[in-house]
């Protein structure tokens, strides 16, 4: 059977401040949905609302994985009813192998009711696996030894991100601004190992302010956010206008909303 | 400065115990070489002399020894055969050594000793005294850990009880670590053991040595020395981990001396008692000489761990390279006061020095005190220090891939102690630190 992730009337507050207010977003397996918005809409706090970052406190509406509701649940326990972001900044994590790192993963994503100190995924079938993916992707196998991160530009992060996609294969993926900051080389190397891993028995939810990334993963679905509402929901052709015009129209076309945005952007200005 | 007598009332509580009177009953039972009760008699009288006199500031400063100058424990006692028993350490039985030699509060227990190469001497040090008095008189006490050099220098010299001898000829290479346990068990009791490790020109050996306390609740106080004295071209290898009960007070003077040539890799691991105080000093006495010195110390509850560290660069082309890593949690402290002191002669000298702390609670405090003396003129000497806290977005991070917060934390605690057991080349210590690593992390929840 299929999975669905829906998002019910989701309004997030950070320091006490509500960054998202009241957003409805239902994603199936095997479809691509785009989010985009100008800076500071609300698209990454959606992301770290949906796989439980502490500091993003839900203080109305519901997140439903198959009907249960994972408000409740620590990031740890999304992650293991298949949940799985991207990070746009991910940490470094000095002395922790990724090899060491991923099989940790691996084992408790794989087996959800794993404790600590139980068993890992075998080694040799957990190093077969990772050599396929790090060569499918284009990776050096040095990087299976290196710290997390340590050291790492930010395509190699990116793709580290990727990485982890490929060997945790979520039932969703969230992917935060997957493609910025790195040139057209890397964007391609990770939009390509996008494409090849999803497929029918993977949601995707791409956040992105460009287009490349959804050039080679053609979503179903784009959703513009503004001042933490989705105001549109349209197809690959709203994303192609948001790529010519930029948010000018949507504005345009939602006055209120985008008075709302003007003045919490005078009232972040005059705050700081 | 005070030149008063040792007065009742001058003195703390703590020390009474060890007076004139005590003293003299503690060598009645001994039946000792002359040479030795001599260089004791000495060594109290340095002692005596010592307790009127202040510590030095620079290492005690930031110490407090109140609660110390109350407690009382009893001196050593000559023998407590019947209370030997099996210690249950973090080492014993991930390995087979080559030879093994446990205490007991100072008194020798069942050893495990193999068949050791011709000329290897592996034994209790009491022992040593009566089946290989020269190499004893020869080093012990005489070129590392000076009696005279404070109070707990000259209080165990004194009273020193218990311990091991290392002596490897030269050019014999040991393959099979040695172990030493120091244990603890009688409640109030005093340890005064003793480590002493000569390698002659050549040789190569590891030693292992670890305290444990049998009681976990019984108060306790180690008042111990450590001696490694390298050789020309040896290599010596030396771990100890102080993993006493949490109401032992721990000093010891510690000091290795390498001639030319000479390695010298030594690791301290701290994670057990109320306090302890470690005066360590490496010394590069030949040219060509090195030293790495790994520190380990994970700190919980209320307690303090000190380590006074001095690297000492007497001779050109020397490298001494010391890495200390903390993990702090609780209402624990560490206070680490490092010195590289390079002499006039010491050209071509590579010093480093680097102290790293990990604070997993807003309670618990690190110090960290580098420092460099430098009289030659060309020489590459660098030190640094880092505290740090563990950062809430490593631990979300981590539960994003389905870790749990224990498991991101004992992930992440690893990782801060990895570049330092890379350091460690014995696999049995790694394992054993990162297993004391769970359950210290462990604690409390």
């Amino acid at each position: 059977m299929s999975s669905t992730l829906r998002i019910e009337n989701l309004h997030v507050a950070v320091d006490g401040k509500e960054i998202l207010k009241g957003v409805d977003l239902t994603i199936r397996q095997g479809e691509v949905h785009a989010l985009m918005g100008p800076n500071g809409s609300g698209k990454s706090t959606l992301a770290y609302a949906l796989v439980g970052h502490p500091k993003y406190e839900v203080t109305e509406g519901r997140i439903l994985l198959d009907g249960e509701d994972l408000t409740s649940l620590d990031p740890c326990e999304r992650a293991r009813r298949g949940l799985f972001l991207a990070f746009q900044y991910p940490v470094t994590i000095p002395g922790v192998r990724v090899a060491d790192f991923l099989r940790h993963a691996v084992s408790n994503i794989r087996n959800p009711d794993r404790k600590e100190g139980e068993e890992l995924i075998p080694m040799r079938e957990f190093r077969k696996e990772l050599r396929h993916w790090m060569q499918e992707l284009g990776m050096d196998p040095s990087f299976a030894t290196r710290y997390l991160n340590d050291g790492f530009s930010g395509g190699e992060k990116k793709r580290m991100e990727i990485l982890q996609l490929a060997m945790l294969h979520p039932k969703f993926a969230i992917l935060d601004e997957t493609d910025s900051g790195l040139d057209s080389d890397a964007v391609r190397v990770v939009s390509e190992g996008l494409r090849k891993l999803a497929g029918p028995d993977m949601g995707v939810l791409i956040i992105t302010h460009h287009e490349r990334l959804l050039e080679m993963n053609p979503p179903q679905f784009v959703h513009v956010m503004l001042a933490g509402r989705i105001v549109e929901t349209g197809d690959a052709a709203l994303a192609h206008e948001l790529h010519e015009k930029g948010y000018e129209p949507v504005r345009q076309r939602h006055p209120d909303i985008a008075a709302e945005e003007t003045a919490e952007q005078a009232a972040t200005a005059g705050a700081e | 400065m005070s030149t008063g007598s040792a007065t009742e009332i001058s003195i703390p509580p703590v020390y009474r115990a060890f007076l004139r009177d005590a003293f003299e009953a503690f060598l009645a039972e001994r039946d000792e070489p002359d040479w030795l009760i001599d260089r004791r008699r000495r060594a109290f009288d340095c002692f005596e002399q010592s307790l009127t006199q202040p510590l030095e500031p620079e290492e005690w400063k930031r110490l407090d020894l109140r609660l110390f100058h109350t407690l009382r424990f009893t001196p050593p006692v000559r023998d407590r055969s019947g209370l030997v028993t099996q210690v249950d350490t973090m080492l014993a039985t991930r390995t087979e050594f080559g030879a093994s030699v446990s205490h007991t509060d100072g008194t020798a227990g069942p050893s495990g000793t193999r068949e050791l190469p011709a000329g290897v001497v592996f034994c209790p040090l009491t022992e040593a005294v009566r089946v290989h008095e020269d190499i004893v008189r020869e080093h012990l006490m005489t070129r590392a850990v000076l009696p005279d050099t404070d109070r707990f220098s000259a209080w165990h010299a004194a009273f020193w009880n218990g311990g091991v001898l290392l002596y490897v000829p030269r050019g014999v290479v040991l393959d099979r670590p040695l172990h030493s346990v120091l244990g603890s068990s009688a409640a109030d009791a005093a340890d005064f053991a003793h480590t002493l490790v000569v390698l002659d020109e050549g040789a190569s050996a590891t030693l292992l040595e670890e305290t444990a306390s049998l009681n976990a609740e019984g108060s306790a106080l180690h008042v111990g020395a450590v001696e490694l004295l390298v050789g020309r071209g040896a290599h010596l290898r030396y771990v100890q981990i102080q993993n006493w009960n949490e109401r032992t007070w721990h000093f010891a003077h510690q000091a290795g001396r390498v001639e030319q040539d000479g390695f010298l890799q030594w690791t301290v691991g701290g994670l057990g008692a109320r306090f302890a105080h470690i005066h360590q000093t490496v010394s590069l006495d030949g040219r060509g000489a090195g030293a790495e010195v790994n520190g380990v110390s994970f700190a919980t509850g209320r307690r303090t761990l000190s380590y006074y560290t001095q690297q000492t660069h007497c001779a050109a082309s020397t490298r001494s390279d010391l890495l200390y890593k903390s993990v702090l949690r609780d209402r624990s402290r560490v206070v680490w006061r490092g010195m590289i002191r390079v002499e006039p002669e010491a050209q071509q000298t590579d010093g480093y020095q680097r102290c790293d702390a990990l604070l997993l609670s807003p309670e618990s405090r690190m110090d960290a005190i580098p420092g460099l003396e430098i009289e030659a003129d060309d020489v590459r000497c660098t030190h640094g220090a880092t505290v740090g806290r563990v950062d809430d977005e490593q631990l979300f991070y981590c539960m994003t891939r389905g870790l749990t917060q224990h498991e991101a934390m004992h992930l992440i605690v690893s990782g801060f102690f990895q570049s330092v057991f890379d350091r460690i080349p014995v696999t049995e210590v790694r394992e054993a630190f990162d297993d004391a690593v769970v359950q210290k992390l462990g604690l409390g929840d």
